[in-house]
């Protein structure tokens, strides 16, 4: 690891080499928060990667809550569907402009507790988290640091090129169907899904509730369990958190995997991943070969169907959630017509007519289509068994494998416009995430290498239930014995 | 042409529990707008619900009192549709899975006892309240939350008076269950019908309508009546009825259809996703009904039979659970021979002085409490004082507070029963009354009622009347 | 299964969003596309497979019916794009 020579390159920092450097005082938190700020003045009108955010830059305004914890002092970038008590919290849609929860969520109490800076900028995503690359934001894209004019991944994508461009030293995202997994492979970083009950949901702005987990995006697996050590717990005030002890997932991190059964699923590797992603993916599996780890092919047989039970599922649900953004109270109204009152219904027509943007058009007319009368048991009904068939196909694996290791993304990060005008392309770019998602395990994708044209690839590390020790220690022995997770992006 | 009404009724009532079905804002009733709200009940983004024990309790309890059977495994679904008063746009509710269903409850009629099928409860939440102005609406959450249980009626009710009946035997039940407060005019309490009518004897339905914004029970009844009647003349003018919902209009006493078109509604019902499904265990179900007390209709009958009470007396008292409480006490700590005393007093000079004063017969105050009211019925039969006597005394008691026996002391109100004190007043009331003489003489029983009436005005009431009768009887048959 | 420009409006109505005629036209397309791929799941056999509502195996969460505070009004309705002595308002409402 470059060591920084001057205080102003703490930013480049992982969250673990600041604490040990707050605690021995080497440094002060202001000293954190200045080199941030200098990085986003310098980048981030590039990037773009934070929102709502003053041209240029002055002071990345924080939220300190005077107590001292594992992660004291440390700031950490939150994604603007997480509840922020008085901070603007509006999933990157006109519908929600100007919210401002009058309550924090639970992650946001946890973090506190534990000492992090809340900054009060809130990272860049896709309205809603509706989309796989940012691009569906109502403020504009986020631009890929390792190629800006490619798409950091989505929906959080302002998450992952935040801590990629070094502009955060750790993000909360969230992810539905690969979320926070495709962005971190996209820029190079690490991103975890937790199981479905692992963090509480208090406080997320529900896309699809029985899909939606908050999860951390670092630049190490290490910060990876740190963070996750801070969030993880049962929530009262959700009714699908379990009440499950939350180990010291650090202590996960032994590099050692001596011994570990992995499976490959073959349906990951057929056609429709890009052949250069695929032979980086297969070096990667050569090496934790290599590391003490024995290989081998598995099925997940109900893997293509997938992406079409997550688009009748997840759509459906969203479709429920996102009913009450109405004009009623809180968000956008759409104004009336002058000449005449607006009545009811055309406030509600037009509030959400022109707040949502054409992805949650899309989405919710989707799911609202395949709840209706005549159509729920062809589409949503069916879809549901399905996501039985997707459980059991892991819940066989995993009662023979420790964990299962795919790519996270068939491709690198693509170009900025390139599949927004065709849905179904984009849906297709989750097909190694979603299933996760549908099964409510665990998931990591860490940095595997890098494509030709220098965009990053990421590793999945699948586990069962409650397996987020075995991601850390797969993980953790991958990276550090592979140097991915020590390059840097040019932001030019 | 003979017709029969077929109605189904739809019961929705607030759980009397102290906070709301998915969050814990106070339920109280009469608050200043959106002061018991928070972001779960307005359903903020990112809120989720969380449920109240004690509402799935009291639901389990009222599916057992309604003859239900309570499913093992129950679930909660969303029901989708738009409206202000509707935080999130859908209501948490119960759809294909409810907690009970296939119950009963019988009421008497007349003679005899029919018995009312209960087709499911369920449990869901309220919503908010709307207030409409001129040209907008003012929405208050304070009311969204609240737990409802939603209690669904066969269409085994064939009468406006049936529906009335059935009604309040619900009511009956729910008091005594303490889950509810039932009160239709305070919105705790509301009740949708559906009325179709048919020819007598054919088995095909006709068509429904539901009528909605009936204020009380006796709304219900006056709405059916006129529904009945209404649909009954379109049928034999010829015209085909519309299923449509219609509204009770109090002022103009008649149904009215809604003023917004409706549309064939489709909520979308799906398994709410942010609520794990309930298991109901045997042994959770057995705990709920050990809580169960004795119910209204076993009560009436163990009166009956227990202490002799025509079933009218009986559902006079049994009608409030802690008046048929307090009753059975004083009846059980009545020391005299003749308990049914305390029976006329219950379904007499208690309950009026009860009404009178606009309070439950249960909380009404009785100076000296128990001890004194079981004092002055014995007293009564005891000879002490006429029965007379003793409700004016009573009623003086709750009036100005003096304990009843002390008034009687005071004024000097005991019973005159020797026939030397009652001698003089018997002369007097014969000499005074020759035509009423001669007509008891003459086979008239009525007259000597007269004259016994006449010695009691002489005695200021403290006469006692079987005496006073025996004197004059003697009297009059020797003059 | 397809979806006509009928359907889209009147599950467009459903959900109560406007769509501009374009939006409809744009949209119905789209939509038909994205159903034939999700077409593929009537290929799979499934009467006897039960659905899954719910991933996690729990049941019966509960919560005491204990009262805590609830919002400040002022907190209640500091997004209310319109408010008036302690309501939200909205347009009128026609029963």
């Amino acid at each position: 690891m470059n060591k920084p020579d001057a205080k102003s390159n703490l930013n480049i920092m992982t969250a673990c080499e600041l604490i040990k450097r707050l605690g021995s005082k080497e440094i002060t938190s202001s000293q954190i928060l200045s080199a941030l700020q200098a990085k986003i003045k310098e980048t981030d009108a590039k990037v773009k990667a934070y929102v709502r955010v003053a041209n240029p830059v002055d002071n990345p305004k924080t939220q300190k809550p005077g107590v001292s914890g594992a992660l004291s002092d440390i700031p950490i970038a939150i994604k603007d569907n997480i509840c922020t008590d008085g901070l603007n919290t509006e999933c990157c849609s006109k519908i929600l402009e100007g919210f401002k929860p009058p309550y924090d969520a639970t992650v946001i109490e946890k973090l506190k507790a534990a000492g992090a800076i809340i900054l009060e900028t809130k990272t860049n995503m896709d309205e809603f988290a509706f989309g796989s690359s940012t691009e569906n934001s109502c403020f504009g894209p986020t631009r890929n640091p390792w190629g800006l004019e490619c798409v950091p991944g989505g929906s959080s994508g302002g998450s992952a090129a935040a801590v990629a461009a070094d502009e955060a030293i750790m993000a909360l995202g969230s992810d539905t169907g690969g979320s926070i997994r495709q962005p971190a492979s996209f820029c190079g970083v690490v991103g975890l899904k937790p199981t479905y009950g692992r963090v509480s949901r208090y406080g997320l702005i529900a896309f699809a509730s029985s899909l939606d987990q908050i999860g951390p995006l670092t630049k190490d697996t290490r910060d990876s369990a740190l963070l996750m050590n801070v969030i993880s717990g049962y929530d009262p005030k959700d009714s699908t958190s379990v009440n499950k002890e939350v180990p010291d997932y650090t202590k996960a991190l032994t590099n050692d995997i001596k011994g570990l059964k992995i499976g490959i699923p073959k349906e990951y590797f057929i056609e429709g991943i890009d052949p250069e992603v695929k032979a980086i993916v297969v070096d990667a599996v050569e090496k934790l070969k290599s590391l003490g780890a024995s290989c081998q092919e598995v099925s997940l047989p109900h893997t293509e169907y997938a992406v079409p039970v997550y688009y009748i599922v997840a759509t459906a649900e969203a479709s429920s959630n996102l009913a009450r953004f109405d004009g009623v109270q809180y968000g956008y109204r759409a104004e009336g017509v002058k000449e005449k009152l607006q009545s009811l219904i055309n406030m509600y027509n037009n509030t959400r007519g022109k707040g949502f943007g054409e992805e949650a058009k899309r989405r919710i007319i989707l799911g609202t289509f395949a709840l209706s009368h005549g159509y729920y048991d062809a589409y949503y009904l069916k879809a549901l068994k399905v996501r039985t068939l997707i459980k059991q196909d892991f819940d066989k694996v995993f009662s023979q494998f420790d964990c299962i290791v795919a790519p996270t993304a068939p491709t690198v990060a693509f170009r900025i416009g390139e599949k927004i005008n065709d849905p179904l392309k984009m849906y297709l770019s989750d097909i190694y995430t979603i299933s996760a998602n549908l099964a409510g395990i665990p998931a990591i994708s860490v940095p595997c290498g890098f494509a030709k044209n220098g965009l990053p690839v990421g590793l999945q590390v699948l586990a069962k239930p409650f397996g987020e020790e075995m991601l850390f220690r797969v993980a953790h022995t991958y990276e550090q014995n592979t140097p991915w997770h020590l390059e840097k992006p040019k932001v030019s | 042409m003979e017709y029969q009404a077929v109605i189904g009724l739809e019961v929705h009532l607030h759980l009397k529990t102290r906070t709301k079905a998915f969050c814990g804002c106070s339920t109280e009733f009469g608050s200043q707008p959106n002061t018991q709200v928070c972001p779960v009940c307005l359903g903020f983004p990112g809120s989720l619900p969380v449920l109240n024990k004690v509402a799935l309790d009291y639901a389990i309890k009222t599916g057992l009192a309604l003859n239900c059977k309570i499913q093992e495994y129950t679930k909660f679904d969303r029901k989708n549709y738009f409206y202000p008063d509707l935080p999130k746009n859908y209501q948490i509710s119960q759809y294909d899975l409810p907690f009970s269903k296939g119950g009963f409850l019988d009421i008497d009629l007349d003679d005899k006892t029919k018995r009312i099928g209960i087709t499911r409860v369920h449990l869901e939440e309220d919503a908010g309240k709307l207030i409409h102005k001129e040209d907008s609406s003012l929405v208050d959450f304070n009311r969204a939350g609240i737990p409802l249980l939603e209690i669904v009626s066969e269409p085994d009710i064939n009468s406006p008076q049936e529906a009335y009946e059935y009604l309040s035997a619900l009511k009956s039940i729910l008091e005594y269950l303490e889950v509810s407060d039932c009160d239709m005019e305070k919105g705790s309490l509301r009740c949708d019908a559906n009325i179709s009518v048919r020819e007598k004897g054919k088995t095909q339905l006709g068509t429904k309508a539901e009528l909605k914004n009936m204020n009380s029970f006796k709304g219900v009844k006056d709405a059916l009546e006129f529904e009945i009647n209404r649909q009954i003349e379109m049928l034999e003018s010829g015209e085909k009825i519309i299923q449509e919902t219609r509204l009770w209009d109090i002022k103009e006493l008649k149904t009215v259809p809604m003023r917004t078109k409706e549309e064939a509604k489709d909520y979308r019902y799906f398994p709410e996703p942010d609520l794990p499904p309930f298991i109901i265990t045997k042994d959770k179900i057995e705990e709920v009904r050990k809580g169960i007390p004795e119910l209204p209709r076993e009560k009436l009958a163990r009166f009956a039979k227990d202490y002799n009470l025509s079933k009218y007396d009986a559902r006079v008292i049994v009608f409030s659970k802690r008046y048929a409480d307090i009753t059975e006490k004083r009846m059980k700590e009545y020391p005299g021979k003749d308990k049914k005393q305390v029976v006329n007093w219950s379904t007499g000079a208690i309950l009026s002085e009860a009404n009178n004063l606009n309070c439950p017969p249960d909380e009404l105050k009785i100076p000296g409490g128990d001890p004194e009211l079981i004092g002055l019925i014995k007293s009564v039969e005891d000879g002490k004082i006429s029965h007379l006597v003793a409700k004016s005394v009573f009623t003086e008691s709750i009036s100005n507070g003096k304990l009843a026996s002390v008034i009687i002391k005071e004024k000097n109100l005991f019973q005159i029963s020797d026939s030397t004190s009652l001698d003089g007043f018997v002369e007097e009331a014969i000499k005074e009354n020759p035509k009423s003489v001669a007509d008891f003489k003459a086979g008239k029983n009525n007259a000597l009622m007269f004259l016994v009436g006449q010695v009691m005005k002489k005695s200021q009431g403290k006469a006692n009347p079987k005496i006073v009768q025996e004197i004059l009887k003697g009297r009059l048959v020797d003059a | 299964m397809s979806i006509d420009k009928d359907t889209v409006k009147y599950v467009a109505h459903l959900s109560r969003i406007e769509l501009a005629p374009e939006e409809l036209e744009m949209l119905s397309g789209q939509l038909k596309d994205i159903l034939d791929f999700i077409d593929k799941l009537s290929k799979l056999e499934i009467k006897d497979i039960q659905p899954t509502s719910h991933i996690l195996p729990i049941n019966n969460v509960l919560r005491e019916d204990s009262p805590r505070e609830s919002l400040p009004v002022a907190k209640a309705l500091a997004n209310a794009p319109q408010k008036s002595e302690g309501f939200f308002v909205v347009p009128k409402v026609i029963e």
